[in-house]
């Protein structure tokens, strides 16, 4: 804990100026003025780096993947070496008991200092069997890390909101983090996987000022999360215009139009693709003409079908989403009110009053 | 015809006067508020069901735009009128407290209730006369209605809040109802059966108000236009 950031950085190679351009980076990422380049660098000179916990529950490994390829190869190198990333399953070399003691060593040596990130989530069903880790429930090894840690990082959607494995009917019961550690503050950084650079960026910013980034109601920084794809979509001016793809291999598919009437979540997905984008920026769904899927998204996967912007309500025995249930619904009413209205033609209730006093109430 | 404030009771069998129920700002509001409905409902579809696309250049063309914000406006003359006559309900007439209040309390009025459902179900012979709705119409009114429109108005809320952004007035008056119900796409879903609830109120409303004109004994449609109810015998 004695080494900065920066003495780590220097020592594998990375020059000063190299240092200034990545704090420059950061700065921008994380939506903060020119003024805090300084701040972040005279941050990462000056404290000790950060110990990392990374642990993996029920996960498929892709926010791990995500991670190691943040866009700006610097950045990445900058980030491991910013962290001190003592255990990860997935990239560290130690195995077995071996990896496992690193986990008790850390919470020896820097007791309320660690960061514990999350990747993936514990099933609760079966008493925790369904993801079992050193021999012992993940939800186990899951509490017992967050016990000391500082803060705790949800990464990516499984551990934020349970993901693919905890879609419907959830058979492992699987839980995003949140609900088995509530007397954590959980950061949550979703997306199936999270943009590598919201990855860096939160770990960067909780390094370089010793504190939490400003989170919003349901625990997720506001400089990632505070706006929707579709707000920042460059295909927004088509959704104005009311200028859609209507098919896959229509002329507006062609000429990139919205994507709403294919079922692009983007309207109703908070997340940072639209103004990042993925890969080096290079693309992200909508770029490469697919709907958003909403991904981010409390339970994306019981929202579909992917490819209707409304969703299929279940529960009522057929598929069907709001309008189609409602258009029934109004057609019953309507049906209804056609058939008491014939009855009441023919039953003719208080017509004896009507033909006594017809004769006086000539308003109507 | 004066006041029967406090407790609930029906016109008397004989009655064949008028009564003004309705006062000027409550069938003002009436018919803006059916005004705001059919707009926002027919621009509700055009979102959720946009027009075949336009080609030629983005710029040249804002039809999603302007279908959103006639939706808007109406939402504002929808919402705001609502609040309109819910802070009328505290001045005007005992009648305009109707629509927000049941009296659930009140045994002559759970009969009336009773004795309502019979006479739309054609069990019984003769219509009974009120000065104000009739508890099935009132029933009907506060639960399709008004907790139809508070619905739609906060998840509205919530969407308009999606637009406007965090931290917006929108985002700290109703922000705090998406995750309550999932999240914005689950705010989607009720919004639209939101106004599926309102429309099938609407078919039976108007139905119920021009059949009680023809075969009950008081006017109904015409009083929410001139405000006066006119019994027959």
């Amino acid at each position: 804990m004695s080494e900065t950031v920066y003495e780590v950085m220097r020592s594998q190679g990375i020059t000063r100026r190299s240092f200034l351009k990545f704090c420059s980076v950061m700065a921008a990422g994380l939506s903060l003025g020119p003024a805090y380049v300084y701040d972040i660098a005279r941050a990462l000179e000056t404290r000790p780096r950060v110990p990392v916990l990374w642990l993996h529950g029920l996960e498929c490994t892709c926010c791990s993947e995500s991670f190691i390829r943040s866009s700006h190869p610097l950045a990445k190198d900058v980030v491991l070496s910013m962290i001190s990333l003592d255990y990860d399953d997935t990239l560290m070399a130690a195995a077995g008991f071996q990896a496992e003691a690193c986990i008790e060593d850390i919470m020896k040596k820097y007791p309320n200092e660690y960061i514990l990130a999350v990747e993936g989530n514990p099933p609760l069903n079966e008493d925790g069997m369904y993801c079992i880790v050193g021999g012992k429930p993940f939800l186990e090894q899951l509490k017992h890390v967050a016990s000391k840690a500082k803060a705790v990082i949800a990464w990516g959607s499984c551990a934020s909101w349970g993901c693919v494995q905890a879609a419907k009917p959830n058979p492992t019961q699987a839980t995003p983090i949140h609900k088995v550690l509530p007397d954590h503050q959980v950061i949550k950084i979703p997306g199936c996987p999270p943009i590598a650079e919201v990855m860096t960026g939160v770990i960067t910013y909780i390094t370089a000022f010793g504190r939490l980034p400003e989170l919003d109601r349901e625990g997720r920084p506001k400089m990632f999360y505070s706006q929707r794809i579709h707000d920042k979509c460059y295909r927004r001016p088509n959704f104005d215009a009311g200028q859609y793809v209507e098919h896959w291999d229509d002329e507006g598919a062609r000429k990139g139009y919205c994507l709403y009437k294919v079922g692009c979540k983007g309207p109703v997905t908070y997340n940072a693709c639209s103004t990042t984008g993925w890969n080096n920026g290079v693309s992200f769904p909508i770029k490469s003409g697919h709907g958003c899927i909403g991904c981010s998204e409390k339970d994306f996967w019981d929202k579909g079908p992917f490819y209707k912007h409304l969703s299929n309500l279940t529960g009522f025995g057929v598929e069907a989403d709001a309008d189609e249930l409602g258009l029934i619904a109004l057609g019953a009413a309507g049906a209804g009110v056609a058939a008491h209205a014939a009855l009441t033609e023919i039953r003719k209730p208080g017509k004896e009053d009507k033909e006594a006093s017809s004769g006086e109430s000539g308003h109507k | 015809m004066e006041g029967k404030e406090g407790h609930f009771t029906f016109a008397p069998e004989g009655e064949t006067g008028t009564c003004y129920v309705y006062e000027g700002p409550v069938r003002l509001w009436h018919w803006i508020n059916a005004g705001s409905i059919v707009v926002l409902a027919a621009t509700g579809l055009l979102i959720a069901h946009p027009f075949p696309s336009v080609m030629g250049e983005a710029s040249h063309h804002f039809l999603m735009g302007d279908v959103r914000f006639v939706h808007f406006v109406a939402a504002w003359l929808f919402g705001g009128g609502f609040l309109v006559r819910l802070l009328w309900s505290l001045v005007g007439n005992e009648y305009s407290r109707e629509l927000f209040h049941l009296p659930l309390g009140d045994g002559a009025w759970w009969s009336s209730l009773a004795y309502e459902i019979r006479w739309n179900l054609f069990l019984e012979k003769r219509a009974r006369k009120y000065y104000g709705h009739n508890p099935l119409a009132q029933l009907a009114m506060f639960i399709f209605f008004v907790l139809g429109s508070v619905f739609l108005i906060l998840t509205g809320g919530a969407l308009y809040a999606e637009g406007l952004g965090e931290g917006s007035w929108a985002d700290h008056l109703f922000g705090w109802l998406t995750p309550l119900v999932g999240q914005p796409q689950d705010l989607r879903t009720l919004h639209h059966l939101g106004m599926w609830f309102i429309l099938v109120f609407v078919v039976g409303h108007i139905y119920m108000a021009i059949r009680e004109d023809i075969v009950g004994r008081q006017t109904s449609v015409s009083t929410m236009v001139g405000g006066f109810r006119i019994f027959r015998k």
